[in-house]
C-alpha cells in the first residue's frame, strides 16, 4: 500500500460498489462530517444522509450520496457500509422530488410512533438527495 | 401384448416431458448462475458488518445496559422459527428437507414446553407446515424473489422481525435455510438471529480479548455518536442483513437443486424412450412376422 494513502471501500448490501486508494475521504458522520487520512485514530460511527467526497491528487474526484450506514475507520483504511449510494452524477431529480413529496404524503399519514420516525427519515434521505443534486 | 398405437403416444408424451425438463434445467441454470454472482457479490457488506459487530459486540457484552436484540430478553419462552423456502416446487428434495429440519426443531422445542410460532417465507414451506403446524404459523411471505430478490425485501422481512420481537411476541428467533455449496450440494441450516450469536470463529477467542488486525495494534474504536446508539442501529440491519443472505443463499440453493433434478429428470425421460421404443420395435416386429406367416399359412393351404 502506498505511503499516505487510505483504501476507502464503499459497499451497499448488493455489492462492493468502491474500491481504492485514495488521499482522503471526507464523510457525513452522524455528529458531523470528518475526514479520513491515513493513520487516522480507530473509529466507528452511525453516517446520517449525505454525500461522501473523495479526495485524491489534491481534489475531489468522485461524489456519491448515501441514505445513512455505518462507517468503520481503522489506521490504514476507510470501509463505509451504505444502506443506498449513489454517485452524485447519476441523481435523477424529478425523481428524488417525487420521492420527497411520497414521503411527506408518509409522514402526514403515519398513524403511531414508529411508522412516523421512519417516515421523518425518508423525508430527511430525500431532501439530502435533493441538496445533493444541487 | 401392447397395443401400437397406445406405445406410440406414450413415447410421444414422454418426449414432449423431456424437452419441458430439459428447458427448465437450461433456465435453472442460467437462475443459478445470476443468483451465485449476486451472492457473491452481497459477500463484502456482510463480511464487513459482521467484523463491525464482533469489535462492538466484544465490547458491549455483559454490560447492563446491554441492547436487548444482542443480550436477548432473559426469557427463553416464545421461539420464532423463520423457515425460508422456495415459492415453487420440481427442485427435488430442496423444500422437503428444509421443511423437516423444521418440522424436527419444531417438534423439539414444543416437548421443551415451548411456545412456537411460524413465520414462512416462500410458498411451499407454508403449505407444507400448514397440515402439522397450522395454528403455529403467524404469516407468510410470498414471492420474495419476485422479479428480484432485492435488499429492501430481504430489509422488510427483517423489520418485521424486529418489531415483533420489541413488542415482546417471542424471545428467541432462528432462520432455516439452506446453504448453498454446490449444484448438487445443499445443506440446511439453522441460524439463531436473536439474540445475536457472533459467529463461531470469534467465539474461540472469547473475552473480548481478540487479536488486533491490520495496523490496529490494539488500540480501541472510539465509537460516535456511542457504543449503545451504533449498536441499536447496527443490530437490526445486521438482522436484514443476515435475512438478505440467507434469502441469497436460498436462491441459490433452489437454482441448484432444480438443474440437478430436472437434469435427472431428462436423464430418465430418455432411458424411458429407450425403453419403450425397444418395446415398441418388437410390438411392430411380432405383429409383422404374425401377418406372414398368416398369409404364408394361406397361401399353402390353397
Amino acid at each position: 500500500m502506498a505511503e499516505g494513502k487510505v483504501s476507502f471501500e464503499l459497499v451497499s448490501p448488493e455489492r462492493l460498489l468502491l474500491s481504492e486508494e485514495v488521499d482522503m475521504v471526507e464523510v457525513p458522520g452522524e455528529e458531523g462530517d470528518f475526514g479520513v487520512l491515513a493513520r487516522h485514530a480507530p473509529l466507528i460511527s452511525t453516517l446520517r444522509p449525505g454525500v461522501i467526497k473523495v479526495h485524491d491528487g489534491g481534489s475531489v474526484t468522485q461524489r456519491i450520496f448515501v441514505a445513512g450506514g455505518f462507517a468503520e475507520v481503522t489506521p490504514t483504511r476507510c470501509t463505509v457500509l451504505a444502506e443506498e449510494a449513489l454517485p452524485i452524477g447519476e441523481i435523477d431529480r424529478a425523481a428524488a422530488e417525487q420521492r420527497l413529496s411520497d414521503a411527506r404524503d408518509d409522514l402526514l399519514d403515519a398513524q403511531d410512533a414508529i411508522r412516523q420516525a421512519a417516515a421523518e427519515r425518508q423525508v430527511k434521505i430525500a431532501e439530502e438527495l435533493l441538496k445533493a443534486a444541487g | 401384448m401392447p397395443n401400437l398405437k397406445d406405445l406410440k403416444v406414450r413415447i410421444d408424451s414422454v418426449k414432449s416431458t423431456r424437452k419441458i425438463t430439459s428447458a427448465m434445467k437450461m433456465v435453472a441454470a442460467a437462475k443459478l448462475r445470476r443468483a451465485q454472482e449476486q451472492a457473491e457479490a452481497s459477500r463484502p457488506y456482510a463480511q464487513r458488518m459482521e467484523r463491525m459487530l464482533g469489535s462492538l459486540a466484544a465490547a458491549a457484552a455483559g454490560q447492563a445496559g446491554a441492547p436487548q436484540l444482542l443480550a436477548g430478553s432473559g426469557a427463553e419462552q416464545t421461539h420464532l422459527v423463520v423457515v425460508a423456502t422456495a415459492d415453487r416446487g420440481l427442485c427435488g428434495g430442496f423444500n422437503s428437507s428444509i421443511v423437516r429440519e423444521a418440522r424436527r426443531l419444531v417438534r423439539s422445542l414444543v416437548s421443551d414446553g415451548k411456545t412456537v410460532k411460524i413465520l414462512c417465507v416462500g410458498r411451499k414451506g407454508r403449505d407444507q407446515l400448514r397440515r402439522d403446524f397450522g395454528s403455529m404459523i403467524v404469516d407468510t411471505i410470498e414471492d420474495v424473489a419476485k422479479p428480484k430478490l432485492s435488499f429492501d425485501k430481504a430489509a422488510a422481512i427483517g423489520t418485521r422481525i424486529v418489531t415483533m420481537f420489541a413488542a415482546g411476541e417471542f424471545d428467541v428467533c432462528t432462520m432455516i435455510y439452506a446453504e448453498f455449496r454446490s449444484a448438487i450440494s445443499q445443506i440446511v441450516t439453522p441460524q439463531q438471529l436473536i439474540p445475536f450469536a457472533p459467529p463461531k470463529a470469534q467465539k474461540k477467542q472469547g473475552d473480548g480479548e481478540e487479536a488486533p488486525e491490520d495496523g490496529l495494534n490494539g488500540a480501541v474504536y472510539e465509537y460516535e455518536p456511542g457504543e449503545e446508539e451504533i449498536l441499536t442501529e447496527l443490530l437490526p440491519t445486521n438482522i436484514s442483513v443476515q435475512v438478505f443472505k440467507a434469502l441469497l443463499e436460498n436462491a441459490a440453493s433452489e437454482h441448484g437443486a432444480r438443474m440437478t433434478a430436472m437434469d435427472n429428470a431428462t436423464r430418465n425421460a430418455g432411458d424411458m424412450i429407450n425403453r419403450l421404443t425397444l418395446v415398441y420395435n418388437r410390438t411392430r416386429q411380432a405383429a409383422i412376422t404374425g401377418e406372414l406367416i398368416e398369409i404364408i399359412s394361406a397361401k399353402e393351404a390353397m
